[in-house]
């Protein structure tokens, strides 16, 4: 089946001005989704993946040099008007955030501001609206759904508000969700839940959806793709389980080892020595050279092309696309040992 | 497995003494509101929690927001007082009128928080703010400056660099290897980490614990790491407590506790994890809805609300902190032979 892609971005470079020199965020990011996916951007922070997704919205301050070319659900980002731009925003791209408190409206409830959405965006009536609102609670499986509609955001616990977030985003059906850390203020047993949520609704709703993450984990339990970002860049970019169990650029492998996983315990941990490179002053070749330790000195003098180290299996580093290094996978460790089957049966011994 | 005495416990782990005895410690935070602001609730945020920290061990501390891991870190370096419970340092009474004063016990204990900038005065320079304790406790001030300098070699920060600057000129991770510098300026036994590599990028995370290690072994540190990441708590802990809505519910070696958790909570806990393989991913959250709210907690036992397996006994009794084989202690009734729940054993076994 050929899916048309519902986003698409070439060579998207986000620069923001400041009196104190330009500060390259984003450097050249090109990518693409089809419907009914889930890229993963896995990143560290100020690797340039929340304002790559931002950039997709045009959400973005006021000094701000945009390049690219940004397709959303046919329409070209780049030249929408204001207008038109606001019809696209929550219509066909929704978003959904970190922290629902500040998302959501704290003088309205829940259900008025989801109606409110779909009079805005579809022109029905309030009547309509309302009973479109209970559904979508029904459906991000908030209970008693019919009296949450009336609950202001202070009055639900995290998980619900961001059930709720997502209710709102989802009320016009967008072809298109951007994820921006959704579960990383959550606790593990909410987070579990949201993913899972966010998993089913995507299926059934068919979405193409980008999820921005710093955790290894939540990326591999949502993505279809995933691409790593490193001083504004993919460096790599590929299907999950290649990316994961097979990592094509150092600093994903590096990434892996030093997250702490199963297998390092007792052990000490690999650590990549040093920082991420000053986004005012990017090094002329690889941004991860000066913390790479395969890095040569060719590595330092342009910087790397995307090359295709297996078919859909991309990678911005020289050595690994030579063949000339290879990198260590993670042990995936034991933390399969505990299977939910021990918590149902954990009673009897 | 049921077999463990009562006291099996301390018996059979008292190899090495405990620094620092903690027993019944509780606080309750009056919730004020309403007309006149009168205190109309009670948040109970630490109750009834005793624990051992045992010389030269890391005591790792889980839980999700709300189950009081935070404020028993607080309780514990009395920056709040408690309702009631007692605390001993090496033997000796916390706050008492013969045992060791709070100024005291500060020498002995530090903590690093997980906001690494708060928790450094912006208007000093960083080898300042590692020398001020040692000085406020009688330090010459050369020397405590030397100490400074010495502290900042020893969390791998170059003193001719890094000396004379301001916190905002140093990255996260530097900062909090500053904290950790402040904290051991004292000489401490014990260093409280309360998140404090939570908030780091990954692989400066990695570099942090890497330090922690080193330095526990170099300055022979007791630490009680609270974190709410499973998988850098496993990688650091000699031992975990897991804690639920300010009750302990289940407190032993790491491996036993992450490779056989015996109660519920604890279980759901390392199910929720999520999957680092792609090909086993989650298929089914372990539970539903949030924590329920500290203010009024459930009856009986507090996970009840949340818990596959809650019986008739589980809202009636709150279930002690027993132990079981094999060094771990679980607050079950499942685990508790005779406790009336159905999965538990009948006969009490001796």
């Amino acid at each position: 089946m050929l899916h048309e892609q519902v986003v698409s971005v070439d060579d998207l470079k986000v620069r923001f001005l400041g009196r104190e020199g330009s500060v390259a965020a984003v450097n050249g990011v090109s990518f693409s989704v089809g419907a009914g996916k889930v890229l993963a951007i896995l990143g560290e922070s100020g690797s340039g993946k929340t304002v790559t997704l931002r950039a997709l919205l045009r959400l973005l301050p006021a000094r701000t040099e945009v390049e690219g070319r940004i397709r959303v659900a046919g329409h070209d980002m780049t030249t929408l008007d204001e207008a038109r731009l606001r019809q696209v925003r929550g219509s066909k791209v929704a978003m959904i955030f970190q922290e629902p408190m500040i998302a959501l409206d704290p003088v309205f409830s829940i259900g008025v501001q989801i109606a409110e959405t779909i009079v805005r965006h579809e022109g029905v009536s309030y009547q309509v609206a309302n009973r479109r609102a209970l559904e979508l609670l029904e459906m991000v499986q908030i209970p008693s759904a019919a009296r949450r509609l009336k609950s202001y955001p202070h009055e639900l616990s995290g998980g619900m508000r961001q059930r709720a977030m997502i209710a709102l985003a989802l009320s016009c059906r967008p072809t298109l969700l951007l994820a921006d850390e959704p579960t990383t203020a959550l606790d593990v047993t909410v987070q579990i839940q949201i993913i899972l949520l966010l998993r089913q609704l995507q299926r059934e709703l068919e979405m193409a959806v980008i999820f921005v993450t710093h955790d290894v984990g939540v990326a591999v339990e949502v993505a279809d793709e995933i691409a790593v970002m490193y001083a504004g860049r993919f460096v790599e970019l590929g299907p999950t389980d290649a990316v994961i169990g097979s990592p094509a650029h150092p600093y994903t492998a590096a990434l892996l080892t030093s997250t702490v996983l199963g297998s390092a315990f007792g052990k000490r941990l690999e650590t990549i020595p040093g920082m991420p490179p000053d986004l005012r002053a990017l090094p002329a070749g690889c941004s991860f050279e000066p913390r790479c330790r395969f890095a040569e000195e060719r590595c330092r003098a342009a910087i790397p092309p995307l090359f295709a180290q297996a078919p859909a299996h991309m990678t911005r580093c020289l050595r690994v696309a030579a063949r000339e290094i290879s990198l260590p996978g993670p042990n995936l460790g034991e933390r399969n040992e505990l299977t939910s089957s021990q918590v149902s049966g954990g009673g009897q011994r | 497995m049921n077999e463990g005495g009562p006291g099996g416990v301390e018996a059979r782990d008292a190899v090495s003494a405990p620094i620092l005895a903690v027993e019944n410690l509780t606080k309750h935070f009056p919730v004020k509101g309403g007309l006149f602001r009168r205190s109309n609730a009670v948040v109970q945020a630490v109750d009834d929690v005793s624990f051992l920290v045992r010389k030269g061990e890391t005591l790792g501390i889980v839980g999700e927001s709300g189950c009081g891991k935070s404020t028993t870190a607080r309780l514990l370096m009395h920056l709040i007082a408690s309702d009631r419970g007692h605390i001993r340092f090496a033997g000796r009474l916390v706050g008492a009128a013969h045992g060791l004063s709070r100024r005291n016990l500060h020498r002995q204990m530090q903590m690093v928080f997980q906001d690494s900038y708060a928790s450094l005065n912006p208007r000093l320079p960083v080898a300042m703010s590692i020398a001020f304790g040692p000085f406020v406790h009688g330090l010459a001030k050369s020397q405590a400056q030397q100490r400074a300098m010495q502290l900042l070699q020893a969390v791998g920060l170059d003193p001719l660099l890094f000396a004379n600057r301001y916190p905002h000129e140093l990255s996260g991770g530097q900062r909090q290897r500053i904290n950790i510098a402040r904290a051991l300026a004292l000489e401490p036994r014990i260093v409280i980490l309360d998140e404090a590599v939570s908030a780091l990028d990954k692989s400066v995370e990695a570099q942090v614990l890497n330090l922690l290690a080193d330095l526990k072994a170099e300055f022979d540190l007791t630490y009680i790491f609270i974190s709410h990441d499973l998988n850098v708590v496993r990688y650091i802990s000699d031992r975990v407590m897991v804690m639920y809505l300010g009750k302990v519910v289940e407190i032993g070696p790491v491996n036993q506790i992450y490779r056989n958790p015996q109660h519920p909570y604890t279980q759901a806990l390392l199910t929720a994890m999520p999957s680092m393989d792609p090909r086993r991913r989650t298929l089914r959250a372990p539970l539903s809805g949030d924590p329920p709210n500290p203010i009024s907690p459930p009856s009986g036992c507090r996970f009840r609300t949340r818990c596959p397996f809650a019986e008739k006994v589980c809202e009636a009794v709150p279930p002690q902190l027993l132990a079981g084989a094999q060094a771990a202690a679980v607050a079950c009734h499942m685990r508790f032979p005779g406790s009336g729940h159905s999965r538990a054993a009948n006969t009490v076994s001796h």
